[in-house]
């Protein structure tokens, strides 16, 4: 279910190798450094990493919506329903977006025009990718708002971005994102300007017209807890490369890279009494300075001598996860997410 | 437009501004109306000899001059030229600018540096010469010209104002969004930067009048603008200069329009202006 060749047709998306560059004041930096990805038709995908990983990025680069400094470099792909999104003519990329693979955005109060109403930005998608007339799509409008549940659409459609509250825009965001029917929509951090008893509501609305809709949903977010509820596997991004990707209930259940195992160290729990959250030591290292070896070595609290030296490939655990970790290959490891033992850089003598 | 109906609201608030542009809704009128309001031909000299510089009457609220003619109606059919010009210039040079504008902050970096640099150049040479070398070498040149001339040397300004905003704009997250949905260039222009560019270019527009208006009323001064015998407020005030102590309506009435004019159009933009300024906002 993981690889990109599992069904015959191909999979709904397929990201290979994807790198997104930036041309700074600093040097160049590698925001996304050689992703790989897959999501099958119909499914919920996440993937999941702190700010600044490029999780970001990397859905703007699927829409080829990086824009200048920011480069996509040769050699990466991102195939879509068979074909080659990065090499599509300006044209026919203008035809994806919004219509077969959508997008919604982080912030409701400023994705929406503030002097366009409500319904004229949604009618504006329809318009754009499919014929019909200006009737038709102020109808089916008022359709998407009444199906995200706007109570009063028909006043609301004249209304103004500034009249709603963060939810409602929300809701107006994914009726936008939705209108065309998409077959996949990317949903980058997509209730974390909102409430948490807001966040609950439009999650469940995403999920109910997932289903009535059949899309693939990929939802990209730092809350692991949403994860866990919403997708059936998951991408753990870590300073521009994917660092460990499983499904979700296997994740959860035994993280194998060090950094998983910090990010849910991190979560705060209500079945486990702690005195205070682990925090992962040490911060993020800016993009245009990746540490040699391996990315998270110098906050990894089991590295060793090849981590520094070496990057570790993503290495499959041979029960269809990968993870990008030398560890993957001490089987006692993989067994209690304890390394066997190592010379720990870190600890003198504290292995057993 | 939402936006627009707040800007009006909070222009209402300033009484100066309300008041400017109550004068300039006044001069307009006057303008338009000029066949019905003036009490005599502008062009017509009745009697150059026995009616020359007489002063104000019932017959001739503003006197006449030392050809005759009635000032009261040389002054409003030289509002038509005045505001008419000013108004034009103002427009053309507001629409060029907001263009190139938006080409500069939409264009390639290589785009933006040429026109912008070109910007630049331009703003250093002086409007006045420009304009005094052009209308020198093209004796007779018509209104038109006039227009074009007033409006291609004046969107300087505008058009770096423009591309500020619209820099501005292109990072907004709602013009990212459109894109992601599909939207092509020009459909983001129109539907997204225009919208938004609309007030600040509209100040732009309204301030650029009344300096234009004083441009062209100072190219007449010379010769070189509107020629005599059409009237417009600069060659009136021309005819009435050497006879400023003898006659003084003459040349007053028209110095006392360009005043009138020049600060009402002022008041306007600039109360735009303070309505526009969001800080304003209560």
């Amino acid at each position: 279910m993981s690889g990109p060749d599992a069904t015959p047709g191909g999979p709904l998306l397929e990201i290979a190798d994807l790198r997104v560059t930036f041309a700074t004041g600093d040097g160049v930096a590698r925001a996304v450094d050689g992703v790989d990805l897959v999501v099958e038709a119909g499914e919920t995908v996440g993937l999941v990493g702190e700010s600044g990983c490029g999780k970001s990025v990397t859905a703007l680069a699927v829409l080829r919506l990086v824009e200048h400094p920011g480069h996509i470099a040769h050699g990466s792909r991102v195939r879509f329903e068979g074909r080659d999104l990065l090499a599509l003519a300006d044209r026919d990329i203008r035809a994806v977006r919004g219509n077969h693979l959508a997008l919604i955005f982080q912030e409701p109060a400023t994705a929406l025009n503030p002097v366009l109403t409500i319904g004229s930005q949604i009618a504006e998608v329809i318009r754009t990718h499919q014929h019909g007339s200006r009737a038709e799509a102020k109808r089916r409008a008022l359709e998407m708002l009444r199906a995200v549940g706007i109570p009063d659409a028909e006043r609301r459609a004249d209304g103004y971005a500034h009249q709603l509250s963060g939810g409602m825009r929300q809701r107006v965001l994914i009726a936008i994102a939705l209108a065309c029917r998409p077959h996949l929509v990317i949903a980058d951090e997509p209730t974390t300007a909102l409430d948490v008893t807001i966040q609950a509501e439009i999650l469940e609305l995403l999920d109910g017209l997932q289903r009535q809709m059949g899309m693939a949903v990929l939802l990209i977010t730092h809350n692991l807890g949403l994860v866990a509820e919403r997708t059936r596997r998951v991408y753990v991004m870590y300073a521009g490369q994917i660092v460990e990707e499983a499904g979700t209930e296997a994740l959860f259940a035994a993280p194998l890279h060090p950094y998983t195992q910090g990010l849910m160290a991190a979560v705060p729990r209500l079945d486990q009494l702690r005195e205070r959250l682990a925090a992962i030591p040490g911060q993020v290292p800016p993009a245009t300075a990746w540490p040699g070896g391996c990315r998270f070595h110098p906050r990894c609290p089991f590295a060793f001598d090849r981590c520094n030296a070496e990057m570790p490939p993503l290495l499959p655990s041979g029960d269809g996860r990968k993870a990008r970790c030398w560890l993957v290959e001490d089987e006692a490891y993989r067994g209690t997410g304890v390394p066997a033992h190592r010379d720990q850089q870190g600890e003198g003598g504290g292995a057993p | 437009m939402s936006r627009l109906r707040g800007l009006w609201a909070r222009f209402r608030a300033r009484r100066i501004a309300v008041a400017g542009l109550v004068v300039v809704v006044l001069l307009a009128l006057a303008a338009l109306g000029a066949p019905l309001l003036a009490p005599a031909d502008p062009l017509a000299q009745p009697d150059p000899v026995a009616l020359q510089n007489q002063p104000p009457s019932p017959e001739h609220p503003l006197g006449t001059d030392r050809f005759s003619r009635d000032v009261m109606s040389r002054l409003l059919y030289g509002a038509r030229v005045s505001l008419g010009i000013g108004a034009a210039a103002a427009l053309l040079a507001a629409v060029i600018g907001a263009g190139v504008g938006v080409a500069a902050g939409l264009g390639s970096p290589l785009v933006d540096q040429l026109l912008m640099r070109g910007v630049d150049v331009a703003l250093a040479l002086p409007r006045v010469f420009l304009l005094l070398l052009v209308l020198a070498l093209w004796e007779g040149a018509p209104a038109g010209v006039v227009i074009v001339l007033l409006a291609v040397t004046g969107w300087f300004p505008t058009s770096r104002v423009v591309r500020a905003l619209v820099q501005r704009l292109r990072e907004a997250e709602f013009v990212q969004a459109a894109r992601a949905l599909g939207a092509g260039r020009w459909g983001l222009v129109r539907r997204h930067l225009l919208p938004h560019l609309a007030p600040a270019v509209i100040v732009a527009a309204t301030l650029d009048v009344g300096n234009i208006i004083l441009l062209e009323s100072g190219l007449s001064y010379l010769g070189l603008g509107i020629r005599p015998p059409a009237p417009s407020w600069g060659n009136m005030i021309l005819d009435g200069k050497d006879q400023l102590f003898s006659t003084p309506w003459v040349a007053a009435a028209p110095g006392l329009a360009l005043l009138v004019t020049v600060v009402a159009f002022n008041l306007v933009g600039d109360g735009l202006q303070d309505a526009l300024d969001p800080r304003s906002e209560k």
